[in-house]
């Protein structure tokens, strides 16, 4: 019923609404895409390098030959799932720790709150750069790890001043009476009422992975190839962006295309969330 | 000629609500008229229309007229010329009234001079002069605080100064006095009939409290679902109430002079102002309904005596007779079996030996550092014996929600001795911590914060189960909804969904699940509506009496603990002032702050409430971190004032503990010239028996 109401709110705001499209086209595009197009992003057509797109190649074609049409959607992929999968970890752990910390105060909170502050002062980038390519061989999913672990201090702080106010509610005293343990507590009463914050956050934690993926990616810190995401493809692209147009345009399109409209989701979210917080 | 006219004024907020439903009264010079009924009935949007501080998407019709002259529809600037110079509005809240940057003396001065050309130094003394009017100690210096400063009566009290500043015609007063405590509403009242006397001033005064309008009002408005529903002098509606509502909320009220027996309810909930039913609006909660009430609305019609009722049957109800508890289908409680054994023959539940909770005051953003302590509780000893009710009872601030908390705790205390069932809390394990919690519940104040709103109700009702290792919980479940009477088809919906009343019933329920011996209540009742609030207080009787319960009980409404309580114990500043058996407690009570509260509780008597003498407390409570040395009590002591300067000695240097005064076998009073009299006249019921 509430969620019947959020969702009602959400699609009665226009720029939710055209997110919300955009980036299930985006979405049908990467997955449902590749099926379409006649070459598999693995394919190298030795007679067109660098050609311009055309009616065989829609969108054009690389140095070696790929298709950009199949190579794009499937770094278009990539992407997505690292978004994805960084924002689960990142709200998931911002959660846990930030809950964690206000509920249990005294050390506890001291020690997870100065790790955050500990993390909140390296230099993310620097670190990513240097650790990530001597996981050179391991999984990408290494890396989406890294991103996960530079995203969620703030979050957790602010999960952790709402915990201070929860703690504070008759219904997590009346829980407290009736002898439920405290971690429990934890995952019962707190953390499920500060969903909407963590679903905003989620939502936007994709976009800005999404982002992260392709800064780091584009300075050759990220993806390895042969593998590739947005970002490697923007890297390769900008090269001779001015000559060859078509190997930057299509990628850095999509990328911005994708961060938009889930950013015009999370704010449609925030405000069908919580009316309060007017934008 | 009447100051305020209003005729059929409708408000009509977006989305069909309809706050406001044909408004229509006069208020003449120097008259109190008392606008009340059940939240949401629309008392204060037709206060705001009147005053034109509606928000912008409500549509207002109809007409107010000031003077004779049309306020609906006035341009902004002329209406602001009117608004705080004929008319003033006093408001619940008064910290949101004044802004927290300017001091209080300023603010006055700024109202005087808003509406007044004045020099400034004149406006400053003339905002003296109003303080002192109100009744603020040194108001030369108290005019340069700020407002959060202030306590909320002397808030208050500010705010009437500031409303009375330019000599208004009309006063609206809505719950002027709801968020005080007794002693600091009777303050209150006492300083509006002053300001009162003093401009002369018409006044419309909003509450729920029906006590307070008996005292005050000359004419009664009763509001239901947006209407009026009842209007007419303050005796007609008290003594003679012809329409069935009015008789009901007047037969739902517990009352502090004692009158026996189980209330009486009205059923139901008032009906959502979007979707209204066909005919009278009261309709689905009367017992005197037939079928002609559905056809259409009854109009608010003359009636004898200068009266005006809204209901079909009103000529057959003053034919007869009747009353509330005529009309109004009366509840059978059980009696309960365990009182029959006398007190001192049952085990003790609960009992607390000079319990103490200090808190550090801490100063400092940055580094935080003591400088000083909080003595919220200060060693207070009780005792609840099985099946019994043991009410605490004091204003706001004295400790009764740190003690609730240091019981269910099961924590060590800071000093003293806190034993539940038998068992030290100082002495537990975790284990025999979390068995005794099955013996020990609590239902919280505010019903919607003390239930999860992302839970549905059998969930919230099946936690304490599950934490216990309990595996049938759905029959269990079922089994207490209906027991706090709610339907067991409702337990797959959400808190939310639920009113006031039925949500503090699921809390009952929530609580009653493990089959406690004890149950805790803190304010069960305070957070309903007096019509609703009657039938909860039906169920807690009930069920201590069916299930045999003991009860410790915290409120602040005295009557409430007189319907209830079995034994009463008043605290003032974290000390026990006064306890006993209720009746030895409130017919003669012996410590002279009892006496003041009891005193200050308005009764919904008018003839009483005339007649009456009250005990005025001078100031507020001090702060429990620098209580006064000896008696607490004694900065504000009626008796202390009286008392020659040897005799003070004494008060001064010696705390007084709560000694068993001599001829009574449950009664004891912490004062050192305890002296038993009588403040409230026993009803008619009581001398009968
Ligand atoms: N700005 C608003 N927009 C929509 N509905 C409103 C608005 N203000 C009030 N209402 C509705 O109007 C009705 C009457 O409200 P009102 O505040 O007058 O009640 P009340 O009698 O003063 O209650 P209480 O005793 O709780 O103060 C309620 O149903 C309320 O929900
Ligand atoms: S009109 Fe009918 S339903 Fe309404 S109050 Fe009178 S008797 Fe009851
Ligand atoms: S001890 Fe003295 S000051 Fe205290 S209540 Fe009694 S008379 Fe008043
Ligand atoms: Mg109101």
């Amino acid at each position: 019923m509430r969620s019947k109401v959020v969702l009602r709110r959400l699609f009665r705001n226009k720029q939710a609404r055209y997110g919300t499209v955009a980036l299930i086209l985006l979405i049908l595009l990467a997955y449902i895409g590749p099926y379409i197009g006649p070459y598999d992003w693995t394919d190298k057509d030795f007679l067109a390098f660098m050609s311009a797109p055309d009616g065989d190649h829609w969108w054009g074609t690389g140095a070696i030959g790929q298709d950009m049409y199949a190579v794009t959607l499937r770094g278009m992929q990539k992407s997505i799932i690292i978004g994805l999968l960084v924002a689960l970890i990142a709200t998931g752990l911002a959660a846990v720790v930030g809950a964690f910390a206000g509920y249990f105060g005294g050390w506890v909170d001291k020690v997870l709150m100065w790790g955050v502050d500990l993390l909140l002062v390296l230099p993310s980038f620097l670190i990513i750069a240097i650790i990530s390519p001597r996981l050179k061989g391991g999984t990408w999913l290494w890396f989406v790890v890294l991103l996960a672990a530079f995203t969620w201090m703030i979050t957790s702080r602010v999960v952790r001043s709402m915990t201070l106010s929860l703690r504070e509610r008759e219904y997590v005293l009346a829980a407290v009476y009736m002898g439920i343990p405290r971690w429990k507590i934890i995952f019962r009463h707190v953390v499920p009422n500060l969903s909407s914050l963590l679903i905003i956050d989620a939502t936007l934690n994709v976009s800005g992975a999404i982002i992260g993926e392709a800064a780091l990616s584009f300075f050759g810190f990220g993806i390895q190839p042969p593998d590739v995401s947005l970002g490697t493809l923007i890297a390769e692209g900008s090269r001779n962006a001015t000559g060859y147009p078509w190997l930057f345009a299509f990628p850095a399109g999509l990328l911005v295309l994708l961060v938009l409209s889930i950013n015009l989701i999370g704010d449609g979210l925030r405000d069908a969330l919580d009316p309060g917080s007017n934008s | 000629m009447s100051i305020l006219e209003v005729t059929d004024l409708t408000v009509t907020f977006p989305g069909g609500i309809q706050a406001v439903r044909g408004v229509s009264y006069e208020v003449e010079r120097g008259e109190v008229l008392g606008i009340v009924g059940e939240s949401g009935s629309g008392k204060s949007v037709t206060s705001l229309a009147i005053m034109g501080l509606l928000p912008r998407n409500a549509v207002v019709s109809g007409s107010v007229k000031l003077h004779g002259r049309e306020l609906l529809g006035m341009d902004e600037d002329e209406l602001i010329k009117v608004r705080g110079k004929a008319i003033s509005m006093i408001f619940q809240d008064p910290l949101s009234a004044f802004t927290p940057v300017y001091t209080i003396g300023d603010q006055v001065a700024e109202a005087v001079r808003v509406h007044q050309k004045m020099a400034k130094d004149k406006a400053a003394k003339r905002a003296v002069e109003l303080l002192d009017l109100v009744g603020i100690p040194n108001p030369h210096l108290r005019a340069k605080a700020f407002p959060h400063e202030f306590s909320g009566g002397m808030r208050q009290r500010a705010m009437i100064a500031m409303a009375i500043a330019n000599d208004p015609d009309l006063l609206i007063c809505d719950e002027p006095t709801t968020a005080l405590d007794v002693t600091i509403q009777a303050q209150v009242l006492e300083v509006l009939k002053t300001a009162q006397q003093e401009t002369g001033a018409g006044i419309v005064m909003i509450t729920h409290d029906l006590g307070v309008i008996a005292g005050m009002a000359d004419r009664v408005l009763v509001m239901y679902a947006g209407r009026p529903v009842e209007q007419g002098s303050v005796d007609d509606i008290y003594y003679r109430p012809r329409m069935p509502y009015t008789m009901g909320l007047l037969a739902s009220i517990p009352r502090v002079d004692g009158e026996e027996g189980p209330l009486v309810p009205i059923e139901g909930n008032p009906p959502s102002p979007s979707a209204l039913p066909p005919g009278c609006p009261f309709a689905p909660r009367c017992p005197m309904k037939v079928d002609m009430c559905d056809d259409e609305e009854p109009p608010l019609t003359p009636f004898a005596g200068g009266r005006q009722v809204a209901c079909i049957r009103s000529h057959e109800i003053e034919h007869k007779g009747l009353t509330g508890a005529d009309v109004f289908p009366v509840p059978v409680i059980p009696p309960s079996d365990v009182v029959r054994v006398p007190r001192a023959e049952r085990s003790t539940v609960l009992q607390l030996d000079g319990m103490i909770r200090h808190y550090p005051l801490m100063k400092g953003a940055v580094f935080k550092r003591r400088v000083g302590t909080v003595y919220a509780v200060d060693g207070i000893s009780f005792d609840v014996a099985e099946g019994e009710t043991l009410a605490l009872v004091g204003e706001s601030g004295c400790g009764k929600t740190t003690t609730l908390q240091q019981i269910m705790q099961l924590e060590p205390p800071q000093g003293g001795r806190v034993v539940v069932l038998g068992k030290d809390s100082a002495k537990l394990d975790k284990d025999a911590r979390k068995a005794l919690r099955r013996d020990l519940q609590i239902v919280f104040q505010d019903p919607m914060a003390a239930l999860d709103p992302r839970m549905p109700v059998s969930d919230i009702i099946a936690e304490p189960l599950r934490a216990h290792g309990r595996k049938d919980v759905r029959a269990r479940v079922a089994e207490l909804l209906e027991l706090v009477g709610l339907s067991p088809e409702h337990a797959e919906r959400y808190p939310q969904q639920f009113s006031g009343g039925q949500r503090q019933r699921i809390g009952i329920a929530r609580a009653l699940a493990l089959e406690p011996k004890l149950l805790v209540l803190d304010e069960p009742v305070s957070a309903l509506d007096v019509s609703i609030q009657a039938g909860v207080i039906n169920l807690l009787e009930e069920l201590k009496n069916t299930l045999g319960l003991s009860y410790l009980f915290v409120a602040h409404d005295l009557a409430v603990v007189r319907h209830l309580a079995d034994r009463v114990a008043v605290m003032y500043l974290g000390r026990i002032a006064e306890i006993g058996t209720v009746e030895n407690v409130y017919d003669h009570p012996a410590h002279p702050y009892t006496q003041a509260l009891l005193s200050a509780i308005p009764l919904p008597d008018p003839e009483m409430e005339r007649t009456r003498k009250r005990i005025l407390l001078e100031g507020d409570l001090p702060s429990p971190a620098d209580p006064p040395s000896g008696c607490r009590f004694r900065t504000r002591c009626p008796k202390f004032a009286q008392l020659s300067e040897a005799d003070r000695r004494i008060c001064v240097d010696e705390e007084p503990s709560v000694a068993r005064l001599a001829n009574a076998v449950d009664h004891g009073a912490a004062c050192h010239y305890a002296e038993e009299i009588e403040v409230i006249t026993a009803s008619d019921d009581q001398e009968e028996k």
